[in-house]
């Protein structure tokens, strides 16, 4: 029955190493975040690795506390998220080899035009959060573990305000990306806390408005990790270790502050390469 | 059919103290009968009598509730090797999704006719029935007269020592009844025993040899076919091919 | 409606430019998703009509079971073929995850459930018309598999359908197991839910288009292919 025939086919070709998997036999995988993938720098940067190193890279964009539990697993070779007490931790636990700061950007308030609780302008994002529960007015947050969400979570907390008994009132969490999380905002007139890069990129913004920037609590730090061959065999050590590299190097560090999205730097490299004390930036 | 290893005989293929009940309702009440080889048997009687259950029953395809159906070797209709010497035409074939030659192939691949066997016998079973002309044809889209003659055809092919035919023309028409009729004579002529069950008193007088005449699930009379219709033993039998007796 | 408009031209100008990405990102889509339906249908239309045709204890049970793992949701089969695929898990060394393979599994696991419950009503329905015909034939029910099958094969193209089109459609599985990785593991939904992420709404619906036509090519084809199976035995599918 040429039917069955074409099946049996059709299904063997199935199994074989499918040529649209990996365009390069060395590719590694990073596991990063929505706002690197999102905002397109990754997309600008990793064509001029793998010009210099040979080596392919793929990159599974997740929120950062997912990021890192691929990585714990073994399902990436590299880290590149920013969360640094997590990625500590990761290191600590002996998931990965070393912690090095790659490069920083920075979070914004965003919000509705008519800025019920008034914040715009404002020099501290603590009395910005402060005003918005005291006039209850509606904050939406990511709430799934993420880098963003974890930020957010310490700025309220130095504000001195539990969001969490207003969780479903004026606190909404969405539990989603980034992205999903200001459609949401931009739906309902929200207030929210989001990176520069991703607000920059992002296109639904219906009548949101940045309104508070610039307070050097609002500073982000993104770290990058090669996870540790030792834990997990696997990993492609030779080139996850070309990509940290890279990325440290002047080089890799140059392509970083030549990214521009609209015409404004989303990212300021600041490695220290050969110093494994990452250092604090200064603003 | 050599090469099928066991041909002995299933006739006489013997009914004794045949029952079936189908949750409160006995349908058919201590039927002893033999079928013999010879000329055709006609099953008679009114609607809803229990005629096609009572052939159902002697083929095989249900076990009665009481009683017994053996071969003449003791075997039961269900066993492989007596299967394969009957066959079952219905009163609406199922004929598959392929073309009438392939119908036929089909049937002779399940009796384990070898590949290379079965063409010539596909070939002479289209060609006794008058369908050479039609063999690659869509079996579903043939006329119901030659649907119910690629039916006798494919039991034909089997060669089967016992056909048993469930109403078979009751939804044709007279020019295809008259075509299905004479092929019920040839396929008689060719050795095969027929037992056949129709609710046609004339179809009844030109084919039947002998007659079973079943009236609410027990058999009332069993003749020569002459005699039943010239002088019937019982009022019921009188009654039916006086045309009064039309359902039970 | 202005970005609804908007949509409608971002997916022209998509078909139009023929995007050298989006037909990789088509073609990926089809590729996936063909391949785990081909793999479904080997698994669910043998065992969708064996379940049709055999009886057994628990037999109704193992019907509701297959009839609910219908409405699975897909996330649901990503995670579970997550755990598996992960270098931590029981097949984490075939090195599958966040490539088509893994994705073609996860949709296998998805649609195996649709075509053998679809097909079990589908065989089960013409055996009601056969049994007795085939059994007078000498048929067993393990016999009358191939013959079902094949003698339903209109309604069962309808079930495999159904199939593809649950499976083109996910997005849940995929991005899961896929990882939604541009160039590698990217398929129509990923896309979609990456650029509805990103706030270009009009893209994502764009893309939603791409994807509606596509759909609606692959049912005309598998449709014409049907009728002229049809037309050649001179009989309505329907029948």
């Amino acid at each position: 029955m040429g039917l069955i025939r074409l099946a049996i086919l059709v299904t063997s070709l199935g199994l074989l190493p499918t040529a649209v998997a990996g365009d390069d036999p060395v590719a590694i995988t990073i596991a990063s975040t929505t706002s690197t993938e999102n905002s397109g720098l990754l997309d600008a940067i990793l064509p001029r690795f793998t010009a210099r190193t040979g080596f392919g890279a793929r990159v599974v964009a997740v929120g950062t506390g997912q990021a890192i539990r691929l990585a714990r697993r073994g399902d990436a070779d590299v880290l590149f998220v920013h969360d640094r007490a997590s990625e500590e931790r990761f290191v600590s636990d002996g998931f990965g080899v070393e912690r090095y700061d790659v490069m920083y950007n920075d979070y914004v308030v965003v919000g509705p035009a008519s800025d019920p609780a008034r914040i715009r302008g404002l020099s501290s994002v603590e009395e910005a959060l402060r005003t918005i529960a005291a006039t209850r007015s509606p904050f939406v947050s990511r709430g799934d573990d993420s880098g963003t969400h974890k930020a957010e979570l310490r700025l309220w907390k130095a504000a001195g305000v539990n969001p969490k008994p207003a969780s479903g009132s004026w606190y909404r969490e969405t539990g989603q990306g980034q992205g999903a999380t200001l459609n949401v905002a931009s739906g309902m007139g929200a207030y929210m806390f989001v990176d520069r890069g991703t607000w920059i990129s992002f296109k639904n913004r219906g009548d949101l408005e940045l309104l508070v920037e610039g307070d050097p609590m609002l500073f982000n730090q993104y770290g990058v990790v090669l996870v540790n061959p030792e834990k997990h065999p696997h990993v492609q050590a030779e080139a996850g270790q070309a990509f940290v590299d890279w990325v440290l190097s002047p080089e890799g560090q140059d392509a970083i502050g030549a990214f521009r999205v609209e015409g404004q730097a989303l990212f300021v490299p600041n490695a220290r390469p050969g110093k494994p004390e990452p250092a604090t930036p200064g603003r | 059919m050599a090469e099928l290893g066991d041909t002995s005989s299933i006739l006489p293929l013997r009914l004794e103290g045949v029952g079936f009940r189908a949750g409160d309702q006995q349908l058919l009440r201590d039927v002893s009968t033999d079928f013999e080889a010879g000329a055709p048997t006609v099953v008679l009687g009114p609607n809803g009598a229990g005629k096609s259950l009572l052939l159902r029953i002697a083929h095989g395809l249900l076990d009665p509730t009481r009683g017994t159906v053996r071969t003449v070797g003791g075997a039961s209709p269900r066993d492989p090797a007596a299967r394969r010497r009957q066959a079952m035409v219905f009163e609406r074939p199922v004929l598959l999704r392929r073309s009438a030659a392939a119908n036929v192939s089909y049937a002779l691949a399940l009796a384990g006719v070898g590949r290379a066997e079965r063409p010539a016998r596909v070939a002479k079973a289209l060609a006794r029935t008058g369908l050479k002309t039609l063999a690659e044809r869509s079996a579903r889209v043939l006329s119901a007269g030659e649907k119910q003659r690629l039916a006798l055809a494919r039991a034909w092919a089997l060669e089967p020592e016992l056909l048993f035919l469930d109403e078979p023309t009751a939804a044709l028409d007279p020019a295809a009844t008259a075509a299905i009729e004479s092929l019920i004579g040839a396929i008689a002529s060719a050795g095969t025993k027929i037992v056949m069950t129709t609710h046609d008193l004339g179809q009844a007088r030109r084919v039947a040899g002998e007659i079973l005449f079943v009236h609410r699930g027990v058999l009332v009379e069993r003749g020569p076919a002459s005699r039943f219709f010239q002088r019937p033993q019982s009022d019921a039998a009188r009654a039916f091919i006086q045309g009064e007796l039309v359902w039970d | 409606m202005q970005s609804l408009a908007d949509a409608f031209r971002a997916a022209f100008g998509l078909v139009v430019g023929l995007d050298p990405d989006l037909l990789a990102i088509v073609g990926l889509s089809l590729w996936v998703s063909g391949t785990s339906l081909v793999l479904a249908s080997l698994i669910g239309l043998p065992a969708g009509a064996a379940l049709a045709l055999t009886r057994f204890p628990g037999r109704r049970l193992v019907i509701v079971l297959v009839n609910a793992l219908m409405g699975l949701p897909p996330v649901v089969v990503g995670l579970l073929v997550y755990l598996v695929l992960s270098r931590a898990g029981p097949l984490g060394g075939l090195g599958w995850l966040f490539t088509p393979k893994a994705m073609i599994v996860a949709q296998w696991l998805l649609i195996t459930p649709i075509v053998m419950a679809l097909s079990r009503q589908v065989v089960e329905d013409l055996w009601a018309e056969y049994a007795e015909q085939l059994a007078s034939l000498g048929a067993s029910p393990l016999r009358a598999i191939p013959t079902l099958l094949w003698d339903g094969r209109y309604s069962l193209f309808t079930t495999v359908l159904a199939g593809f089109g649950r499976a083109v459609g996910e997005v849940g599985a995929v991005i899961v197991v896929g990882g939604n990785i541009a160039h590698a593991t990217r398929v129509m939904t990923t896309a979609i839910a990456l650029e509805t992420s990103k706030g270009d709404l009009p893209l994502a619906l764009g893309l939603g288009f791409v994807l509606l036509g596509v759909a609606v090519a692959v049912n005309a084809a598998a449709a014409l292919v049907r009728e002229i199976g049809a037309r050649q035995e001179g009989q309505s599918w329907r029948s």
